[in-house]
């Protein structure tokens, strides 16, 4: 019971936690929560579902319910993602910036979410969709402990996916260049960094991992218009629980969002499945609303 | 044209009513510059109350307890006011985006209650058969529309002219000092928490009441009223109206309910059946555009705050 609750939570938290590695980063570096983040998920599992489409049917990968086809649709939807991302900041928020108010960046981002929502209902229609017809075969663990395949390895592929980003951030030039223009924007132009490269950076980034939390979301349960959306309050409560701006925080953040929301179905019914991350993101603020690992309030 | 008057006294009735939830909203981002994403769960917690003391009862759901629709509207803003009071003490102190994101979180809560504690709120079917003012008049709709225009006329003219005494009070200068410059207004004296706790109470309290004339003169509510979308159309309604402006509030209210219904009729009455509900779909894209069109281009919407200087400061500048 108890390891049925963290496997399932463990692997909806990495998801969650994909998702918020983009939220906090552009809220660190812009300082605006980004309402619309959420659709960015939406977007690419959508895209990934037409690319899957269009690369043609090719047979499963193993005791998987997808094959090759969509695994390089996960990759076109990220790199397109990463595009809507970058559109969106140049067409509306980077002008917005330059009046100065935060807030308003919010109210935009909150229009732009439901735009983009919309869109995806108008072009798919509101029915759900799924990128196979196959029947995921569960797998035994260990007595009383049940996993798909396709769970495992979205699993993995979410795991190898955060690795790459702690190293990114740490390790690379540009990452360090991000961290910095984060802690101190004009500290970190006196230092030769470009800001508004890294701004475009941090966007495309953000924009791909969502779409791969997307992607990942549609093959363990479906795709629908308001995915992204049901997903955004998860993903502030992570970014907020491991500190806005940390990415080892939102990772962990999504963990435990993810866990508490498998451990609170049981308990309260899974229709109450999408306040858990509220309760949780409350109770963070009012014990401690700098985060787990977050510096700055 | 009866037909047509008494729809346009209906149509006016709606909007004035969002026009109240926008007031509200003006007083909380407007005057105290505080970003609620959750006008939705406020209308419904109003709403509900409202129905609740004054539907008859029926096992469907709680309440029912068949008073007067005063009594109704008043239990609605004090309901929304006590929910607003644990939001706001919870997360007014913490920066001013936590407060979007923890109403947002509370609207989501409020609508999934709405939708699942079936015991109380009839779950997915919403109560029916809330009583309207005026029942009396029913079967005559141009007297009963025009009635309930004058009503609902009244109680926002009321809320405007106490609104405008209230923010050109001194406690409405300290809020726009403290939206301005938190500390130089704290330096004075004035508890930043208090004031802006009262101006997101009172706020919370005009959606509420909002959220229970809706329910009055529709009859029906249901968990699908409070998605989202309506804290977004009560938002759209005051940027585009103008921020800060009491009168820009409801002219806004007035000009997107007006485009909002119109686009839903031509859309209704061109678009096969099949893709009416696309046709919603292409409706909210529009008018998240809109909203993003308004703040890029006309960030103060159509009648934008007014700039107030103290008399004292021309005096000083004609010395000068």
């Amino acid at each position: 019971m108890i390891g049925q609750i963290l496997i399932d939570g463990i692997t909806s938290g990495a998801m969650i936690g994909l998702g918020a590695i983009g939220l906090t980063l552009t809220y660190g570096l812009l300082r605006f929560a980004n309402f619309a983040h959420g659709e960015f998920a939406t977007w690419g599992a959508y895209l990934a579902m037409l690319g899957a489409g269009a690369f043609g049917g090719a047979a499963p990968i193993g005791a998987l319910t997808f094959g090759w086809p969509l695994v390089v649709a996960l990759m076109v939807a990220m790199a397109l993602t990463a595009l809507l991302a970058l559109a969106l900041d140049a067409a509306l928020f980077r002008r917005l910036r330059r009046h100065g108010n935060a807030i308003v960046l919010v109210i935009a981002s909150f229009g732009a979410s439901l735009a983009l929502r919309s869109a995806i209902e108008f072009a798919f229609g509101p029915e759900p969709y799924y990128y196979t017809t196959d029947i995921a075969m569960t797998l035994r663990l260990a007595p009383g402990l049940r996993a798909t395949a396709d769970q495992l390895v979205v699993l993995a592929a979410a795991l190898v996916l955060m690795l790459a980003m702690h190293v990114l951030l740490t390790r690379t030039p540009l990452g360090r260049a991000m961290r910095a223009v984060s802690e101190n924007p004009d500290l970190a132009r006196l230092a030769g960094i470009d800001p508004a490269r890294i701004v475009r950076a941090t966007w495309a980034i953000g924009g791909a991992l969502a779409a791969a939390a997307g992607v990942f979301l549609g093959v363990t349960v479906q795709l629908r218009p308001s995915m992204g959306f049901e997903l955004l309050l998860p993903l502030f409560a992570a970014a907020i629980l491991g500190g806005v701006g940390s990415v080892p925080g939102a990772m962990l953040g999504g963990l435990v969002i993810g866990i508490a929301e498998a451990a609170a179905v049981p308990l309260a019914g899974a229709q109450y499945r999408a306040a858990v991350a509220f309760v949780v993101l409350l109770a963070m603020l009012l014990v401690r609303p700098r985060g787990l690992f977050g510096g700055r309030e | 044209m009866t037909g047509l008057a008494s729809y346009l006294c209906f149509f006016a009735t709606v909007a004035l009513t969002y026009g109240v939830a926008v007031l509200g909203l003006n007083l909380q981002w407007g005057a105290a510059g505080l970003f609620n994403v959750g006008v939705a769960g406020f209308a419904a917690v109003g709403a509900y109350v409202a129905a609740w003391i004054t539907a008859a009862p029926a096992p469907a759901h709680w309440g029912g307890f068949a008073l007067p629709i005063a009594l109704g509207w008043a239990g609605a803003m004090l309901a929304a006011a006590f929910a607003a009071a644990i939001v706001g003490a919870a997360t007014l102190r913490l920066r001013a985006d936590y407060l979007a994101i923890t109403t947002f979180g509370a609207a989501v809560t409020l609508q999934l209650v709405a939708l699942n504690a079936t015991a109380l709120t009839g779950g997915p079917f919403g109560i029916a058969f809330i009583p309207k003012p005026f029942e009396s008049l029913a079967d005559r709709p141009l007297a009963f529309g025009a009635a309930n225009l004058a009503l609902v006329a009244a109680v926002t003219a009321i809320i405007f002219v106490a609104l405008e005494r209230l923010t050109q009070s001194p406690w409405g200068r300290v809020l726009r000092a403290l939206r301005e410059d938190e500390a130089a207004a704290a330096s004075l004296g004035k508890a930043p928490d208090r004031f802006r706790l009262q101006a997101f109470v009172i706020g919370a309290a005009l959606m509420g009441l909002a959220g229970a004339m809706q329910a009055q003169f529709f009859g029906f509510i249901a968990p699908d009223n409070y998605l989202p979308v309506l804290t977004f159309q009560v938002w759209v309604m005051l940027v585009l109206g103008g921020s800060g402006n009491n009168r820009g509030a409801l002219l806004g209210a007035v000009v997107v309910w007006g485009l909002w219904t119109l686009s839903g009729t031509l859309l209704a009455a061109m678009l096969p059946g099949a893709w009416q509900a696309r046709g919603a779909a292409l409706r909210l894209v529009a008018i998240g555009a809109v909203l993003a069109g308004v703040l890029l281009a006309r960030p103060r919407g159509l009648i934008g705050e007014r700039a107030t200087v103290s008399r004292h400061v021309v005096h000083t500048g004609e010395q000068a």
